[in-house]
């Protein structure tokens, strides 16, 4: 900055003001969020398209999924976006304790989203409700073909206590085969949503190590916004994915 | 600084209220419970419609609080709803496209059937 004189301090030297430089970023992040909606639409297209003609099979395979648990993930996510709301609100004020307070709770709340997801894929691993094309998928044409280890102790495949509408094992063939279809949609936006919620905490971290560095304050608090916005972009990817994926009835 | 809870004085971006933002996560906690509890009942095949209008409510509070776009310049929400639109122009192309092949695979089931039945 010696160069410039009367340049404002924090502002790097192609900005004329912080308040131009605030600008750019936030633009930067706007524009970046649009890709990351448009990223995700190619998905939530193949959903609609997949739903529309397979209707039944969405209705069908929906029920393998644990409401509660996709209710409690949303409402952890909710209370991360709060949170993280509440520390853009104590960085532009320089509430740096409070921030760092927040910060953790977004973080925890972010792992623990992270342990409820991994959760329910360690489920659906061990029971065979996978995509297709996996070779530990219960959803195959020909039934000798699905692995009988998984077989023997997947629910889903021979419905012993009554809880699912019908044993996959005793459904038509081709309806089971496009069984798969649901939890390839499934897999592929929950995954694409979880890289999301992982990266996050990545940025979260290191948002955590610069507060403690005492970084962050009135004048200096553009990298909390624009994460806090990425994390509501993930926050509001979820909300929709919740009612579409396990709200099926 | 002590009163900038309010309006922006001082700062560059704009202090959302605690208390609104305490609202806000409140409204969002409701409705999450309503739209399991919507979910879960028979809305005579309302329930899609039902659940997307709850999620939209929601993705609103969300935009317009947390995200501050109520407070922000109009032209970072005109960006987000401008993806929005392009999801929406990219749904309906891909569901036009879609509809347009339908005759032809009914006739292709169709002889896909006749064709077995002349093997039988």
């Amino acid at each position: 900055m010696s160069s410039h004189d009367n340049h404002p301090e924090g502002v790097a030297h192609h900005f004329e003001t912080a308040e131009q430089q605030f600008d750019s970023g936030k633009l930067g992040i706007w524009t970046f969020l649009l890709t990351e909606v448009l990223f995700f639409s190619a998905l939530f297209v193949a959903y609609t398209m997949y739903r529309d003609n397979y209707p039944e099979v969405f209705q069908f395979a929906s029920q393998y999924l644990d409401t509660n648990l996709g209710a409690l993930n949303t409402l952890v996510l909710l209370l991360s976006s709060f949170t993280i709301a509440w520390g853009v609100r104590n960085a532009m004020l320089g509430e740096t304790k409070m921030l760092t307070i927040n910060l953790i709770i977004t973080l925890i709340c972010a792992a623990g989203f992270m342990v409820i997801k991994a959760e329910e894929y360690g489920h659906k691993f061990h029971e065979g409700t996978l995509w297709g094309g996996h070779e530990h998928s219960i959803f195959q044409l020909d039934a000798s073909k699905v692995d009988p280890d998984i077989a023997a102790h997947s629910k889903a495949w021979s419905n012993p206590d009554g809880e699912f509408s019908a044993a996959v094992k005793d459904l038509d063939p081709a309806f089971r085969q496009k069984l798969g279809i649901f939890f390839g949609v499934y897999f592929c936006l929950t995954g694409l949503h979880g890289i999301h919620v992982l990266i996050g905490m990545i940025l979260l971290t290191w948002l955590l190590i610069r507060n403690l560095r005492g970084e962050f304050g009135p004048k200096n608090f553009a990298a909390v916004d624009f994460i806090a916005l990425y994390w509501h972009l993930v926050d509001l990817i979820w909300i929709f994915l919740f009612p579409l994926l396990y709200l099926i009835s | 600084m002590s009163d900038s809870s309010h309006g922006s004085e001082g700062h560059i971006g704009h202090v959302l209220p605690l208390s609104i933002l305490i609202k806000v996560f409140g409204c969002l906690v409701a409705l999450t419970i309503l739209t399991v509890i919507t979910g879960k009942a028979d809305m005579y095949g309302a329930d899609l419609a039902v659940a997307m209008i709850i999620a939209t409510c929601k993705a609103s509070l969300v935009c317009l609080f947390f995200m501050h776009l109520k407070y922000d310049r109009p032209f970072h929400g005109m960006i987000f709803l401008f993806s929005v639109m392009c999801v929406g122009i990219f749904l309906a192309f891909v569901a036009l496209d879609a509809e347009s092949y339908q005759e032809h695979i009914k006739d292709f089931k169709a002889n896909e059937v006749a064709d077995q039945q002349i093997g039988e």
